[in-house]
């Protein structure tokens, strides 16, 4: 089963490194998105300071789903996908698999790159650890449900527009509380609790999602 | 062996045949006809677990293929319309991932020796964007080489290939019945493969 989990993992991101614009163009929206912000709305510290945690975990969420569409439609298309279904591997660790290395390759480089954004909203060295701490535990939870909504739109007539409908209803607890983490670290309450809730929104996500996506693939493929 | 009982498949809201019967047994081949939209594809996606029958079932030695699941996988083999080449991935990498996916531990050795098989060696490090259709489609027909599994479902096998490719796919095809295969193919051409068992049946007529 471990062997199973690190030849997919392996093989997409041998696959990533080989289409490396693909992958530095969700870095580069996010890093636009967020950098726009403050050229729109002015220098005002103050205001920035607020909306800083926010305006990052919305573009996070953005910048994750632009992502969702490549996840498994690469595969779908060639017919590498009916090789994954019918492998004689636990589909659910197969498409766990591909999730992981999703967020890899889409949610890790965000993560990483999150401080130096923050800086431009005047965040405080602790208000960017715990931004980068709710990103740890929250992006994940958006790859994984990001994960369903790609496999059961998939080979649909717009289903880049169908995804993010479905999808970014079911982003909304994760945002409220990743940008919250950090807004309770500003305001002095400490983030522990919302950090906590982020922590159970990932457990249950990573049992449920790459079963649920499985049986998704299993319908889009019919 | 292969058993389908009382199967009926269907397309959107259309039923394509219903009432289908046959066994496969150890060194059989089986000739899926029809014209196109009789539902051939259909019927072997149904085979390979692919797509639920409206009706009926599909059995492996005794036992319907969804609940063997992944124990099916391993005796099966399937290889549809699609190539399944990935682009990106040379030739030799394309074989080795799906030698990893089934679980084989020497899947480089394998794979070396399936592309040997298939005439490929030569394209072995170029990327599967630059292969012709037919180096595709052998390419595809590699993977049949690289394991054990015991029965073939194979869709258009000879389609894109040249006239010497088809003759080594049907030598192939005809290795692996004397060994105690099955295979179960569409074809349009007219391509005789010699075993002492083949069976025909006839969608839609």
């Amino acid at each position: 089963m471990w062997a199973a989990l690190r030849c997919v993992v392996m093989r997409d991101l041998t696959l990533a490194m080989r289409r490396r614009a693909d992958v530095l163009t969700t870095l580069f929206f996010f890093v636009i998105v967020v950098s726009l912000f403050p050229l729109g709305v002015g220098p005002e510290m103050d205001t920035l300071r607020l909306m800083g945690p926010g305006v990052v975990w919305v573009a996070a969420l953005l910048a994750s789903m632009l992502s969702l569409g490549r996840l498994f439609s690469g595969d779908y298309i060639d017919g590498t996908l009916e090789h994954l279904v019918l492998a004689p591997q636990p589909l659910t660790v197969l498409v766990l698999g591909k999730i992981v290395t999703h967020w890899l390759v889409s949610g890790l480089p965000l993560v990483l790159i999150a401080p130096l954004l923050g800086i431009q909203y005047g965040l405080s060295a602790d208000a960017l650890w715990v931004l980068v701490l709710s990103l740890i535990l929250g992006t994940p939870v958006l790859s994984l449900i990001g994960a369903v909504g790609a496999a059961l739109t998939l080979g649909l007539r717009g289903g880049g527009v169908l995804v993010s409908l479905l999808v970014l209803p079911l982003y909304i607890p994760v945002l409220i509380f990743g940008a919250g983490a950090v807004d309770a670290q500003v305001t002095g309450l400490g983030p522990q609790a919302h950090l906590s809730l982020l922590g159970a929104f990932l457990v249950p996500a990573l049992v449920f999602a790459p079963w649920a996506a499985g049986w998704a693939l299993r319908i889009s493929l019919e | 062996m292969l058993e389908v009982v009382d199967l009926a498949c269907e397309r959107g809201e259309r039923r394509l045949f219903q009432g289908l019967n046959f066994s496969l047994k150890v060194g059989e081949l089986l000739y899926v006809h029809g014209q196109n939209g009789s539902g051939k594809t259909t019927l072997l996606r149904t085979l390979c677990g692919l797509a639920w029958p409206a009706a009926g079932e599909v059995r492996w030695d005794g036992a319907e293929i969804r609940r063997l699941g992944d124990d099916y996988h391993r005796k099966m083999l399937y290889i549809g319309h699609l190539n399944g080449v990935k682009d990106d991935f040379t030739a030799f990498e394309n074989l080795r991932v799906t030698g990893q996916l089934a679980g084989y531990a020497d899947s480089e050795e394998r794979a070396l020796a399936a592309l040997r098989r298939m005439e490929l060696t030569a394209c072995a490090e170029l990327p599967g964007k630059v292969l012709s259709q037919g180096q595709r489609r052998r390419l595809a027909l590699a993977r049949l080489l690289l394991g054990d599994s015991k029965l073939w479902i194979l869709d258009e096998p000879f389609s894109a290939l040249d006239v010497k490719s088809v003759e080594g796919v049907q030598t192939v095809l005809s290795e692996h019945l004397d060994n105690g295969g099955m295979v179960v193919l569409t074809t349009h051409q007219e391509v005789e493969i010699t075993s002492r068992r083949a069976r025909h049946i006839h969608l839609g007529a």
